[in-house]
């Protein structure tokens, strides 16, 4: 059997057109783009609820009569909805740097460095792979509690400062750095942390890239820690406001649609803009990580 | 004295000058709470009161507790349910998809947009959905052709699929781009051999495609079913008035184990739930490894 590895390129790839465009493909086209339109749904309702006057909002119409953006503004006037998106944007853009730094350091420490310890490291991270993360909630409060880390940024933020999976997607990808160049860098008189910096890190931008997809992505959803671990309104994330904001008596749907929008748009932004981008990152993390 | 140092010996410096922090942080933020996640499902402690050893006690609890072999049961049944589906769904729309140039890119956005949205934010979307007329979109919509509502989350057997259709929409779009990126990566010669051979398309997928897919599957499996066996997310948000009903009918491993800990501050029990849910997991990775070691 021959080993296939299936690579971000081969994606990107153009394989070369069929030179009949016949009815089959014609059906299979119509059936994938119903699909597709079938699954872009829930995300086009969302949004279109998110704009309509309450008395249409039970009409199945997809799109609004007359449509509004006083929902937006109820909500944002609201006050809450701006400081769960500030503690959000906050909270996810310190944890991704974070992961690019030190992830990438880790990595590149383990796979271009021959010091004792060395396997046992490797092995002590790639088992923490195994630990999920709903077995660490407990010792964490505890942990929060009694450091006073409960509801505050730092107390949401220091699980996810680092994590195994972005060690060894960067180990992965300082394999293909050229021992050659860290070592020409070394004779230049460049000392390690330069070399990291300057010589190998400009190396592996579209793996920063990903990891830093990844990493935003997964704070900015992230729901289960930030619900533990915050208990005053104004420390909420995104997800945690908004699940209780749904949940209080009466809240009107078109309001709650809007919530889920503000969520949800500032990513699917972000994807239309890189869209090429993002789906080779989640390629390349998916089978390289 | 680092200038006497032979070159050797400055990378060993190096090394660990570059490690210590991360070093400190698996021990304190990763291993010391596993240790003390086990240690603590021994003990009985309430957060107020003093911990006391327990021994087996929470598990022997664990164990002759109805609502855990409950739950237990439905988070099997999200993973049987989901894994499959998503597997097969996910593996159709990217053999089809991956035979089409015209507006291909579109169509790939079209599937894969959903991946990039919140789960908390989604479940509410659906949640909306599935409620009665007037309200939900999808009674309305029956009601429109006149047909007999359908009672999604307030019925016990009706809940837990409705819980995993946003799951399994939501993480649709990841898998496909997996799938079409593995059928890329099969080379072309195994086609053009096969239509040399005059040999139909069930045969090159059943002999060809599928075959050389297995590293992909094995992922796609691996990673979904790690998946739904740790759904909350969802759960919690389409079942907040009631979380894990009706009647615990949606009730997961996960949500036991938030309930548990954090609105019975029952932490040895609930630490119990997470050993348990360690297991699982480790026993899914473990065969997971003897898959891909197979091939």
């Amino acid at each position: 059997m021959v080993d296939i590895a299936p690579t971000s390129d081969a994606l990107l790839m153009a394989k070369p057109a069929p030179r009949t465009q016949n009815l089959g493909q014609i059906i299979r086209w119509l059936l994938l783009f119903i699909g597709g339109v079938i699954m872009i749904m829930p995300i086009a309702y969302m949004i279109s609820t998110s704009l309509k006057w309450p008395h249409e909002v039970y009409n199945v119409n997809l799109i609004p009569e007359e449509p509004t953006i006083d929902n937006y503004i109820f909500v944002l006037e609201d006050g809450r909805f701006y400081w769960w998106f500030v503690n959000s944007i906050i909270i996810a853009t310190i944890t991704t740097i974070c992961n690019l730094l030190f992830d990438s350091l880790v990595g590149y420490t383990l796979c271009k460095f021959r010091f004792p310890g060395r396997t046992i490291v490797f092995i002590a991270i790639l088992s923490t792979l195994m630990i999920p993360t709903e077995m660490l909630v407990i010792p964490w409060y505890l942990m929060s509690q009694s450091f006073g880390w409960l509801d505050s940024y730092w107390g949401i933020m220091f699980p996810g400062l680092m994590t195994a999976f972005g060690t060894f997607l960067m180990k992965q990808f300082f394999e293909s750095v050229p021992d050659d160049f860290i070592e020409a860098a070394r004779i230049d008189g460049l000392n390690e942390l330069q070399i990291w910096w300057t010589v190998a890190m400009p190396l592996v931008k579209p793996a920063l890239a990903a990891l830093a997809i990844f990493v935003f992505l997964g704070n900015w959803t992230a729901f289960l820690w930030p619900l533990i671990v915050t208990n005053s309104v104004d420390m909420y994330t995104i997800p945690v406001g908004l699940s209780g904001f749904g949940d209080e008596a009466d809240v009107a749907w078109e309001l709650i649609m809007t919530g889920a929008a503000i969520s949800t748009i500032p990513t699917l932004v972000v994807f239309l803009i890189f869209q090429r981008f993002i789906i080779r990152g989640v390629v390349m993390a998916g089978l390289k990580g | 004295m680092y200038r006497n140092l032979t070159i050797r010996q400055k990378q060993i410096v190096w090394a660990w000058a570059f490690l210590a922090l991360p070093v400190l942080f698996y021990s304190v933020i990763r291993f010391y709470p596993t240790g003390n996640a086990i240690l603590i499902s021994f003990q009985n402690w309430n957060l107020l009161g003093s911990r006391t050893w327990a021994g087996l006690e929470n598990y022997e609890k664990l164990w002759n507790d109805p609502v855990f072999w409950k739950v237990f049961k439905n988070t099997f049944i999200y993973l049987l349910l989901g894994t499959p589906i998503s597997l097969v769904l996910s593996f159709m729309i990217a053999y089809h998809l991956d035979k089409l140039r015209f507006m291909h890119g579109f169509l790939r956005m079209l599937y894969f947009l959903p991946f990039m949205t919140s789960a908390v934010a989604m479940a509410w979307v659906w949640r909306w959905f599935y409620q009665d007329v007037p309200i939900g979109l999808f009674n309305n919509i029956l009601a429109g052709f006149g047909i007999p509502q359908i009672a999604f989350l307030q019925s016990t057997t009706n809940a837990l699929p409705a819980v995993l259709a946003p799951a399994v929409w939501a993480g649709l779009g990841f898998q496909v781009i997996i799938f079409m990126a593995g059928i890329r990566a099969i080379p072309t010669s195994y086609y053009e051999a096969a239509k040399i051979d005059g040999v139909g398309w069930f045969t090159v997928l059943t002999q060809i495609t599928i075959p050389l897919l297995r590293p992909t599957i094995v992922f796609i499996v691996v990673f979904s079913s790690i998946g739904f066996l740790r759904i909350f997310d969802h759960v919690f948000n389409m079942t907040t008035n009631n979380p894990g009903g009706p009647l615990n009918a949606t009730k997961p491993l996960v949500l036991m184990i938030y309930d548990t800990a954090f609105n019975g501050f029952d932490m040895g029990y609930a630490a119990a739930q997470t050993v348990v849910l360690f297991t699982i997991l480790l026993i899914v990775s473990l065969i997971q490894l003897r898959l891909l070691r197979s091939t």
